[in-house]
């Protein structure tokens, strides 16, 4: 037999496998990076065709960038916002999935509770802020408070419909084999709710983020909504607005990649199997 | 042989739209200790129904089900039931499966037994896969093997390889067979296969369309390893087929 070079010979190709995901991933994303080059592109003609004074280039947002970056605030305001974020939302959690657990476990729980949510989940949390300003002040608390009420919802609404979901065959097993209640909870239950719990926690957690900036434009004097009417407020600096709301989006992105890095998850995974 | 399960005049209807629809009605029977025998009948009859009655898991609205003689109302683990679309827990590794229902034993000892059952049924190997890695016909080992860890002493089994192609169908069968060669479980097999009722079943009651009643019972009286092709065999598969109103050439 002839021995053949390969293209996946280790000594050839360090990582081949590797090597080939990353190509691949690379062709993938080429359109959309296209896109964006051509949106920055016109962006850029734009403003030099209008003359505009106060409307920033994309090279002025990237000088804009590097002085908050070397001046530290940009640091200052992305921890101020995501530490908000951190409280509220782990808050959120902490009551969501209990109360979601329960609501859909026990039948008289979810019709009580359940119109209450249904009322109040479609309340935007912006209309929260006078009240939220009345009850706590202008300080920390209201804007932890608004991300609070906006997560939750969807939250405990994902996992009651985990619960309710669970396929009739697998709690007949458990009952079968006659486990106890706990083990029914820590081995049923709660595994067999915990992908619709990964999914509310991706939706709070993008809920969230909004209402953070949201809640952060209004009052304090800190954070990436703060930094950005600030800017227009301080010399309409255009630019730093311009900064403020594209590193929102990246760190909404972050935020989404890091949750969906949680539906890989072994306990979760099997979910998205077949 | 002492008598393991007894139904005395099971009747079980359901409200629907349409109105009251009676599905089982006034079936008696009993199950000897060890014994194997087949339900059969028309798709549609009731016997999943009849099935649940007997397991425990739905109420019947008159007649009473005795197992040891003791009156039967809720499913236990002494009798496991393997259904059609199986229950193994997709989040569970097939051993974390397999150790589900291990109350009885100490929980340092889980993991060995488990192991043991994974080997009985060939699925040596992969202990940690998840379901979901696995084929139909290996998860269907699973779910046999969750069933007979806890020692049950009768099996239910509600079309349990019809989900199969016919060889994965066929070599179940045949595992099935040596397992219980090994360990004498009482088994009640629902199956609207009549070759596969004749290759595994002691007994086969043929039971009526709905609302189902015993219609006819057959003793199936070969030794196993059973030859289906041999004339006897046949000619029982015709007289079954008969009764279910199905005539051939």
């Amino acid at each position: 037999m002839v021995a053949r070079p390969s293209v996946h010979d280790a000594s050839l190709v360090p990582f081949p496998s590797l090597t080939r995901r990353t190509m691949q991933h690379l062709k993938a994303s080429l359109p959309s990076i296209a896109v964006i080059a051509v949106l920055i592109a016109a962006w850029w003609a734009a403003v030099i065709a209008v003359h505009s004074l106060i409307f920033p280039t994309p090279w002025a947002v990237i000088t804009g960038t590097w002085e908050l970056i070397y001046n530290g605030t940009l640091w200052q305001h992305i921890t101020a916002s995501l530490t908000r974020v951190a409280i509220g939302f782990g808050l959120a959690v902490c009551v969501a999935v209990p109360l979601g657990l329960w609501m859909g476990w026990v039948r008289g729980a979810y019709t009580t509770l359940n119109p209450i949510f249904q009322i109040l989940r479609p309340i935007s949390p912006i209309a929260w802020i006078p009240i939220a300003i009345l009850w706590f002040g202008i300080g920390n608390v209201s804007p932890v408070y608004l991300i609070f009420i906006s997560s939750v919802f969807p939250m405990v609404v994902q996992t009651t419909v985990g619960v309710h979901t669970i396929e009739k065959r697998y709690l007949r097993a458990a009952e079968n084999f006659g486990v106890s209640r706990r083990i029914l909870f820590t081995r049923v239950v709660i595994p067999a709710v915990l992908p619709q719990i990964v999914v509310g926690m991706r939706i709070g957690l993008g809920v969230a983020w909004l209402v953070v900036v949201a809640a952060e434009m209004i009052a304090l004097h800190s954070g990436l909504g703060y930094m950005i009417m600030d800017s227009r407020n301080a010399g309409n600096r255009y630019d730093l607005v311009v900064a403020g709301m594209i590193i929102i989006g990246l760190i909404g992105l972050s935020l989404d990649g890091l949750m969906r890095l949680l539906e890989g998850n072994r306990w979760v995974r099997w979910r998205y199997a077949h | 042989m002492r008598t393991k399960i007894e139904a005395r005049e099971l009747t079980k209807s359901f409200e629907s739209d349409k109105g009251r629809l009676q599905v089982v009605e006034k079936v008696s029977f009993s199950v000897r200790e060890g014994e194997f025998v087949a339900l059969v009948g028309p798709s549609g009859c009731g016997k999943t129904t009849l099935m649940n009655l007997i397991a425990g898991f739905i109420r019947s609205d008159s007649g009473t089900v005795l197992i040891d003689s003791m009156p039967h109302s809720k499913p236990d683990s002494r009798g496991i039931l393997i259904s059609q679309q199986g229950s193994v827990f997709p989040w569970l590794t097939v051993r974390e499966n397999l150790m589900f229902g291990l109350n009885a034993h100490p929980p340092a000892e889980h993991a060995d037994i488990a192991d043991r059952y994974a080997d009985i049924v060939g699925l040596k190997g992969f202990e940690d896969s998840f379901p979901h890695e696995l084929s139909g016909g290996m998860l269907k080992r699973v779910e046999l093997a969750r069933a007979l860890v806890v020692k049950p002493d009768i099996l239910y089994m509600d079309e349990p390889f019809s989900a199969l192609d016919a060889l994965m169908s066929l070599r179940m069968r045949n595992e099935l067979l040596r397992i219980l060669a090994k360990e004498r479980h009482t088994v009640l097999l629902i199956t609207h296969d009549v070759e596969e009722a004749i290759h595994l079943a002691d007994r086969i009651l043929v039971l009526s369309s709905r609302p189902t009643r015993i219609q006819a019972t057959f003793e199936v009286p070969f030794s196993h390893p059973r030859k289906l092709t041999s004339a006897a065999p046949q000619e029982l598969r015709m007289s079954i087929l008969r009764e279910l109103g199905v005539e051939q050439d």
